[in-house]
């Protein structure tokens, strides 16, 4: 159960470090600002969610030590959060998949047995659906926008799609089956690719491995800057 | 009883007194707003050993402002004699901008922040490419605006400009 909370928590952790990353550096100052106040949501849904994982486990951890004392291989992210941001395109697909993905996950936790992942998912929810709208909007106006967007945006979705089978794999110990929250999320996916004109990419599933703490050569880096400060200065609080 | 005023209460006031004091901590980031009007402020209690214990919740999970709430509650329960007072956070239920009160929506438009309005009922949907309601102009009324951001000064709000009278305005996005 811990090495669940802890996937869910390391999910939003990692997409807020990757979304932080587009801070003075998105394509118009709108977006900027709302990269990064989804970026923190996200951190504050992986805080809830480290706090829960530190009481379950009852062994004195608290937050930081989830975040900043781990190492790579004990990160349970799904592969898809840590890939970089690529161009807006890119950054745009990884959202409107993920977003679509976290929103089901989420409404069935909210309505789980398991009252302290109800708790964090409960209030989440409300967020993720405005995640969910405000990538759906871009990818729509991108896809169906002029020839360059277009063809940008599809090349999004081509690059990030392989990671988004890792998101329905079996996970030991979860309470909600990830493979039943496909077929919502295959039908918000279609409905925007849709109005987007995008094509559903036909391309091999990446194997993932994500969960069991396999990541892409990616994922150090971020890591090593997600952590540097901590690791400098231990117990550095501000 | 007779209401004490600020400052006038006395050491191990009751919980009602208590609650007003604190109630009184004003939001940071909108300073016209009270964490009462907010509805941030869940309850105020004192415990076996007499301490009192304050539970809040945030508007949002990435809330920057839950750490200054919680010292502006700690300061001003010991400016009144409570050095001990406690402030715990809880996440259910989920806060809703339908708790925001009427003298807190009230202040939000004087104050240039259109309020929000009802929450949807019912399940939290996602609707693709659906239309903003309208969002009312803050300073002059008009329903004759735009939305200009997804997301504004805060996370709780977006930004919109009016048409009429030409002015940027925050809204208060409801959840």
């Amino acid at each position: 159960m811990i090495a669940y909370i802890l996937g869910l928590a390391d999910d939003a952790l990692i997409l807020a470090q990757r979304l932080g990353e587009w801070v003075s550096r998105a394509p118009e100052l709108e977006e900027d600002i709302a990269l990064a106040n989804i970026g923190l949501d996200l951190l504050g849904q992986a805080r809830g969610l480290y706090s829960y994982a530190g009481a379950v486990e009852g062994a004195g951890r608290a937050e930081d030590d989830f975040a900043y004392l781990r190492e790579e291989r004990e990160f349970r992210n799904c592969l898809l959060v840590e890939q970089p941001n690529g161009d807006f395109a890119d950054t745009i697909a990884r959202q409107v998949l993920f977003s679509a993905y976290q929103f089901e996950l989420y409404q069935a936790l909210a309505a789980g047995a398991d009252a302290g992942l109800a708790a964090v998912a409960a209030k989440a929810v409300k967020e993720v659906a405005y995640h969910v709208d405000h990538a759906a909007g871009w990818a729509i106006r991108l896809g169906d926008g002029t020839d360059e967007s277009h063809t940008r945006m599809q090349r999004g979705l081509d690059r990030i799609w392989p990671f988004t089978a890792e998101l329905f794999d079996p996970v030991p110990a979860a309470p909600v089956d990830p493979a039943g929250l496909r077929p919502n999320w295959a039908t918000t996916i279609d409905l925007v690719l849709a109005q987007a004109t995008l094509t559903r990419p036909d391309v091999p599933a990446h194997p993932g491995g994500g969960r069991d703490g396999r990541h892409t050569e990616h994922f150090g880096y971020l890591l090593a800057e997600l952590q540097y400060l901590h690791r400098v200065h231990p117990g550095a609080t501000w | 009883m007779t209401a004490a005023g600020p400052g006038e209460l006395a050491v191990g006031g009751g919980r009602a007194e208590l609650r007003e004091l604190v109630g009184r901590v004003p939001d940071p980031e909108i300073p016209v707003l009270t964490i009462a009007d907010l509805g941030v402020l869940r309850d105020v209690a004192v415990d076996d050993r007499g301490c009192v214990v304050v539970t809040i919740t945030p508007t949002y999970s990435g809330c920057p402002a839950m750490d200054a709430i919680r010292a502006d509650i700690k300061a001003v329960l010991a400016e009144h004699g409570h050095p001990d007072a406690t402030v715990r956070t809880v996440l259910a239920p989920a806060w809703s901008t339908d708790w925001i009160t009427p003298a807190g929506r009230a202040a939000l438009a004087e104050y240039g922040i259109a309020p929000p309005g009802p929450r949807p009922p019912g399940p939290v949907v996602v609707q693709i490419g659906r239309s903003n309601a309208t969002v009312r102009c803050p300073r002059c009324g008009s329903p004759d605006t735009r939305q200009t951001s997804r997301f504004g000064s805060t996370a709780c709000k977006s930004l919109h400009t009016c048409a009429s009278c030409l002015e940027p305005f925050d809204h208060f996005k409801a959840i």
